[in-house]
């Protein structure tokens, strides 16, 4: 046959989805699992305090020992004496509250110095540095799942960074000792949205620790919002950060704060089929999904696309003329063959 | 039509079935791809129903794509699909005149149907777009709304999904227009009806 020199257009086809496929799952294979480990660590049930189970409680109680109470009691060099002094509630631990937390396992120095091992502590030991998130989590493959670096460059080009010194850090916001992962759950959706927002509060409601940034006098929260409708409702349903950050489906918890001037204010940026906050919780309600239902019957039972009508209105728009033509060309055709 | 129709069989039993299926599918999955992208309380298809019926025959539509797919691997079926690229433009150029002028003077077609060429070079060009490019977008892409998890995220910074989504939506318009056409181009055989019938019994009946 003549064609034999010719390649059939399916072996080509094969060979490119063969490569496609290939490249994909190299750039997806550290991508996939990001929601789903995010609600397992949730459904832990927070620890009453058994301090043989954690692996370096008993040398951590050295130090909580203090450091685990608003007291702590010396006795004075050279005589029977003890001293009793109080603890400054910033250098307090709660156990109950880092047992549970996701850095339970560690030990005190691990992150501070050895040195605190001498009482009293040696001053020099206050300047040293503290380990921001990207310091441990950052370009290790385990966490590559929770994107520690996007969050880490969010940050970085948020208000947050740029108009704060340098000590504006992760700590600002997240606590360490304290910190639990908590990703959007449908379960308790207003309790994460509390505590979210607390998150923002505790520096944007709270002038004691607003003052320690900014001289500025700290901003009537209630009264910036006046012009929001139900705004008690949109206070305990939505996050500070959905209109407040430049919103992208790529992370569960955005971190790009933007200035006040740029914080989303038209309704129907939200409350449209158009959603700016459409595709980050398509994706979610999709992964739930999956994990309720499984993977087959989650994904054939409808209710939700990402798809919808004013998605782009040029397009349709475009489509609906390309159609019109279409139609019209075939009836002129058709109309001139029967008529011949 | 004044003289008796030869009849030859060209298309055997797995491309009618796998034809039918996939005309089915197509269009069950047009009208419940129109309700879901127009949307709105009170649509003929509800919302919900749409978008399980929509998943369901999109799967199925994969299935059959690989069908096919294998078929023109592995069958004779596959050399229909190779276009020769010698005077590849002025083929198109002539089957053109022939629907714009030459049918209408009742001239004979320029490229017949015989057991070496079932498609004309313009069906055959559309036929290759079609089945080698549109459905594969569209099902890729599909298969991407399906699993969001496994889309990327953003592609030179724009979301990953919004684009599988217009993706899916622009290769399901554009099949939508071909499968007008292509019905329509039907009509355009022996008598009004005889294409539909060869799909049905096998049997193409020439001039």
């Amino acid at each position: 046959m003549i064609y034999k020199a010719n390649i059939r257009p399916a072996w080509v086809v094969l060979v490119m989805l063969i490569l496609f496929t290939l490249a994909f799952t190299l750039v997806k294979i550290s991508d996939t699992k990001q929601i789903t480990v995010n609600s397992q660590a949730q459904q832990e049930k927070p620890v009453k305090v058994d301090l043989t189970r954690f692996k370096n409680a008993e040398d951590n109680e050295v130090c909580l020992n203090c450091h685990g109470q608003s007291k702590y009691i010396y006795e004075k060099p050279g005589s029977q004496k003890t001293i009793t002094k109080r603890m400054y509630s910033e250098l307090v631990m709660d156990r109950d509250l880092f047992y549970a937390s996701n850095h339970r396992e560690f030990k005190c120095t691990d992150c501070h110095s050895e040195d605190y091992a001498t009482f009293p502590h040696d001053n020099n030991l206050r300047m040293e540095a503290i380990a921001t998130c990207i310091d441990c989590h950052g370009g290790d493959e385990k966490y590559a799942q929770f994107k520690f670096e996007q969050i880490e460059s969010e940050f970085q080009a948020s208000v947050h960074s740029e108009k704060h010194s340098e000590d504006f850090t992760c700590w600002m916001c997240h606590d360490a000792h304290s910190y639990k992962i908590n990703a959007r759950n449908t379960e308790n959706l207003k309790e994460t949205i509390t505590y979210d927002n607390q998150i923002c509060l505790n520096c944007h409601g709270d002038f004691k620790n607003y003052e320690l940034l900014t001289s500025k006098l700290k901003p009537n929260i209630l009264q910036k919002h006046e012009w929001l409708p139900n705004q008690a409702s949109h206070f305990t349903h939505v996050r500070c950060i959905e209109c407040h950050t430049a919103n992208k489906d790529t992370l569960v918890v955005a971190h790009h704060v933007v200035a006040k001037n740029q914080a989303v204010r038209k309704c129907e940026s939200c409350h449209s089929k158009n959603s700016i906050l459409y595709a980050s919780l398509y994706k979610y309600q999709v992964s739930e999904k999956l994990q309720n239902k499984g993977v087959i019957l989650g994904m054939l039972m409808g209710g939700t696309t990402s798809v919808g009508p004013d998605v782009s209105n040029r397009l349709n728009v475009i489509s609906l003329v390309i159609f019109g033509f279409t139609v019209l060309l075939i009836l002129i055709h058709a109309g001139l063959r029967i008529k011949k | 039509m004044n003289h008796h129709p030869e009849k030859l069989y060209l298309y055997p039993v797995w491309i009618r079935i796998w034809h039918m299926v996939n005309a089915l599918l197509c269009l069950i999955l047009i009208i419940t791809g129109l309700s879901i992208q127009f949307s709105n309380p009170g649509t003929v298809v509800k919302f919900s129903a749409a978008v399980s019926v929509h998943n369901i025959a999109g799967i199925i539509l994969t299935i059959s794509y690989i069908a096919f797919f294998l078929g023109n691997l592995f069958t004779p079926n596959g050399v229909y699909y190779i276009i020769p690229v010698k005077g590849f433009i002025s083929r198109m150029k002539k089957q053109f005149r022939y629907y714009t002028i030459g049918l209408f003077k009742k001239e004979d077609a320029p490229f017949p149907v015989n057991d070496e060429s079932k498609f004309n070079p313009l069906q055959q060009v559309t036929y290759v777009v079609l089945m080698y490019i549109f459905v594969p977008v569209v099902i890729f892409s599909g298969w991407g709304l399906l699993y969001p998890e496994i889309t990327i995220n953003s592609v030179f910074g724009y979301s990953g999904l919004d684009l599988t989504d217009l993706f899916h939506i622009a290769a399901g318009f554009a099949i939508s227009i071909i499968m007008c056409v292509h019905i329509y181009f039907c009509t355009i055989g022996n008598n009004p009806v005889s294409n539909f019938k060869s799909m049905i019994n096998g049997y193409h009946e020439s001039h």
